[in-house]
């Protein structure tokens, strides 16, 4: 995938981006455009640095190469203040809900107005309970965070995303771990609220379900690549085997069910029997003189002698 | 051997990469007075979890410091026939080092630990992250209010401790002892000098605090984060504090009273 | 932010409390309270043989009332005296010139001090001024050789 489609509305362009973490390379000459007003999701098996994409659009982590254009801005070069008036236009709902654990839901909701304005308390308390009443969750104004729920900590978080009416909320896994009705009710409001307030929303999730279920436009990102880019129809319907593995949720495919190990019964066989293991499994053609038929006595190596007894069996 | 040196030459570097990022740390940190100065209510809050809730331990450690040091003096004086002398040895034992290290031990044993699980806790549940999203700047919001309050809580305290210890010390003495009132009094007045003791031993709390509240909240905010990582640096704050403590209270022993 | 009016009160007692203890180790337990300004003492000086353990800031006193401190001492190096240099506080400017300096011992193992024993001249010492009669210190390790000395010549004598 490359930069050859651009469209103009984009808000945000991730170009050529390259990042990895120690040794291991999480995204590899990464290329996407987020469109305005949508919902895009971006979707992909855990531990493919869905998140550190969100991270590296906020700012908070730098590439190695590689730009992260946000509403015209290049996120890298801007200075921090810059960066920080940027931020305050972004929205970002963390898996957590990284609700402050020391103040009650109305602070936290209130916590970026106080910070980022000179509002009078009237005024920040009647901005707090609209934001709150869009969550449905006027109510629990003075609950703390450790009294709610996961469902209404997320909805609480998603209140104070909206509060300084951003101009885009990055979602980081909004589903994950939700019944089936906080479940409906987060799938219901990043619905709505993108309609009514005029977001743009980006999702990253694996939960292929909920995400297709709104979603305007997805990529799959695996390896540190885009695999599959499309309406949730096309995506679906895609030729891709990996993604049709994806987003079915088939077991095995071009991802295998086993992770990568050494031979099953070669495993078993040394649990079950532990005398087997290390050098003592080099002797084994002693005891066993009558199976040696082909006189390999000689063989002292241990895997060799290893490979010999399996196929015997 | 090669294997070692290997290892001796990663771990001296990332020491000194940790120097460095606390270093850092501790700039941004002391630049947050901006931050701070106009919203008190964040210090007070702090000052609240730093100050108050040392207070008691500090108090009751200061009082049986006190009462030991009065009962120990007593029985050592008392060979030489100079009991009245234990007002200046319990003053100028809590004033000079006692006060100023055993409450900046405490200190970083009861307050040290909580900032850095806290902060530690903090980055761990993404709120220090989320808190960046939101174009709050973590260091300036959390950790400037928390240093501050810890920096001035300290020399309060260990006057506390000082002051408690030497009643302490006046319980046991004169209370159950009898040792003359008047001349533990006395003898302290004449002895312990105002600005080579007190102001030193002050002095010597300021600098314990200023370290001990670095140290728990850089390992806080340089935590791994998870419950293992945030529970080791724990346990690092307080064995770093203690001997950043007992190191600097020899270099500062050494420069105020090593010259006479 | 959110906080109480307890946790208010709390950190103003704890403070007020760390603050006290300040001021009582200040007032009570340091010689702060006995400090006097520079303006209102005046400096003597007195030639001592031996000034003993006398040290800066020891005590000055008159009939066991402190009236100042010793400010220096050093040696003399013409004489290879002792000159023990005086502030007094200059509400006692009545010390006549005649007055004369002993270093004494407060207790067997107390400090070492300057008494001063008035004498009965009508003019005062000034700024300045100079003590002439003085004792020097008791060293006890002489006085006990002397003793034992003499005791041995007493028992000589006897036989």
């Amino acid at each position: 995938m490359d930069n050859s489609e651009a469209p103009d509305n984009s808000l945000i362009s991730v170009r050529n981006l390259t990042f990895s973490r120690g040794d291991k390379k999480i995204f590899d000459a990464l290329s996407l455009d987020i469109e305005r007003g949508k919902i895009t999701a971006i979707m992909g098996p855990s531990g493919t640095g869905k998140t550190t994409l969100l991270k590296l659009i906020g700012g908070q982590l730098a590439p190695e190469q590689g730009q992260v254009i946000v509403d015209g801005l290049d996120v890298q070069q801007l200075r921090r203040k810059d960066l920080y008036d940027l931020r305050k236009r972004m929205g970002m709902l963390f898996q957590s809900g990284a609700l402050l654990t020391d103040i009650d839901v109305y602070d936290n909701v209130a916590f970026p107005i106080r910070e980022h304005s000179h509002l009078s308390e009237a005024m920040i308390r009647t901005l707090v309970l609209m934001k709150l009443q869009a969550v449905g969750l006027r109510g629990a104004a003075r609950l703390m965070p450790a009294e709610l729920s996961g469902g209404m900590a997320r909805r609480v978080a998603l209140a104070r995303a909206i509060a300084l009416d951003p101009m885009m909320i990055m979602y980081d896994e909004p589903f994950t771990g939700q019944d089936p009705i906080s479940l409906g009710v987060l799938v219901h409001l990043i619905k709505s609220l993108n309609t009514t307030l005029g977001l743009t929303s980006i999702i990253v999730s694996h939960d292929v379900q909920e995400t297709a279920a709104i979603a305007d436009y997805i990529y799959v990102i695996s390896n540190g690549k885009v695999v599959g880019r499309g309406t949730p129809e096309s995506i679906e319907n895609s030729e891709s085997a990996w993604v049709q593995q994806f987003m079915k949720g088939k077991a095995d495919g071009p991802v295998h069910f086993h992770y990568p190990a050494n031979d099953y019964l070669d495993d078993l066989l040394l649990q079950a029997n532990p005398a087997l293991s290390k050098h003592k499994l080099s002797e084994i053609s002693d005891p066993r003189p009558s199976l040696n038929t082909k006189g390999v006595k000689t063989i002292s190596s241990r895997k060799r002698a290893r490979s010999r007894y399996n196929r015997q069996d | 051997m090669l294997n070692f040196l290997q290892r001796l030459g990663r771990s001296t570097r990332t020491s000194f990469a940790k120097l460095g990022r606390g270093t850092l740390f501790l700039v941004c940190t002391l630049a947050g007075i901006t931050y701070v100065l106009p919203r008190p209510g964040l210090l007070l809050k702090q000052m609240y979890s730093v100050g108050v809730l040392t207070f008691l331990i500090v108090t009751i450690s200061g009082l049986f410091v006190g009462m030991v040091l009065g009962l120990q003096g007593f029985n050592i004086l008392s060979d030489f026939g100079s009991e009245e002398a234990l007002g200046i040895m319990v003053a100028a034992s809590l004033v000079r080092e006692l006060g100023p290290v055993v409450s900046a031990l405490l200190f970083a044993g009861r307050a040290g630990s909580a900032l850095t699980a806290e902060i530690g806790l903090m980055k761990a549940t993404e709120q220090l992250s989320g808190m960046e999203m939101m174009a709050v700047d973590p260091i300036k919001r959390i950790i400037s209010p928390r240093f501050y309050a810890g920096f001035l809580s300290m020399p309060l305290l260990a006057a506390l401790f000082s002051t408690i210890g030497i009643l302490g010390g006046h319980l046991v003495g004169v209370g159950l002892l009898g040792v003359d009132d008047g001349s533990y009094w006395s003898q302290m007045q004449a002895n312990l000098d105002f600005y080579d003791d007190i102001v030193n031993g002050a002095i010597k709390s300021v600098v314990f605090g200023f370290a001990a509240t670095w140290i728990a909240l850089f390992e806080g905010y340089d935590a791994i984060p998870t419950s293992e990582g945030v529970s080791r640096s724990t346990t690092r704050t307080v064995v770093n504090s203690a001997f950043a403590i007992l190191g600097l209270d020899f270099i500062l022993t050494a420069l105020m009273f090593g010259d006479n | 932010m959110q906080h109480t009016h307890t946790q208010d009160t709390l950190v103003g007692l704890f403070v007020a409390s760390g603050f006290a203890g300040l001021f009582f180790l200040a007032l009570q337990v340091s010689n702060l309270s006995s400090y006097s300004n520079n303006d209102n003492t005046y400096k003597v000086t007195a030639r001592f043989a031996n000034s003993g353990g006398l040290k800066i800031k020891s005590q000055v006193s008159v009939a066991g009332v402190r009236i100042g401190r010793v400010t220096a001492i050093r040696l003399d190096k013409q004489s290879y005296e002792s000159i023990v240099e005086m502030s007094i506080e200059s509400q006692f400017d009545n010390l006549p010139d005649d007055t004369s300096a002993s270093i004494y011992t407060a207790g067997l193992l107390g400090e070492q001090y300057v008494n001063l024993e008035p004498g009965g001249s009508m003019d005062y010492l000034k700024d300045g001024g100079q003590i002439e009669i003085t004792q020097a210190a008791i060293v006890l390790e002489e006085m006990i050789g002397k003793y034992l000395f003499q005791k041995a010549e007493e028992d000589k004598e006897e036989k």
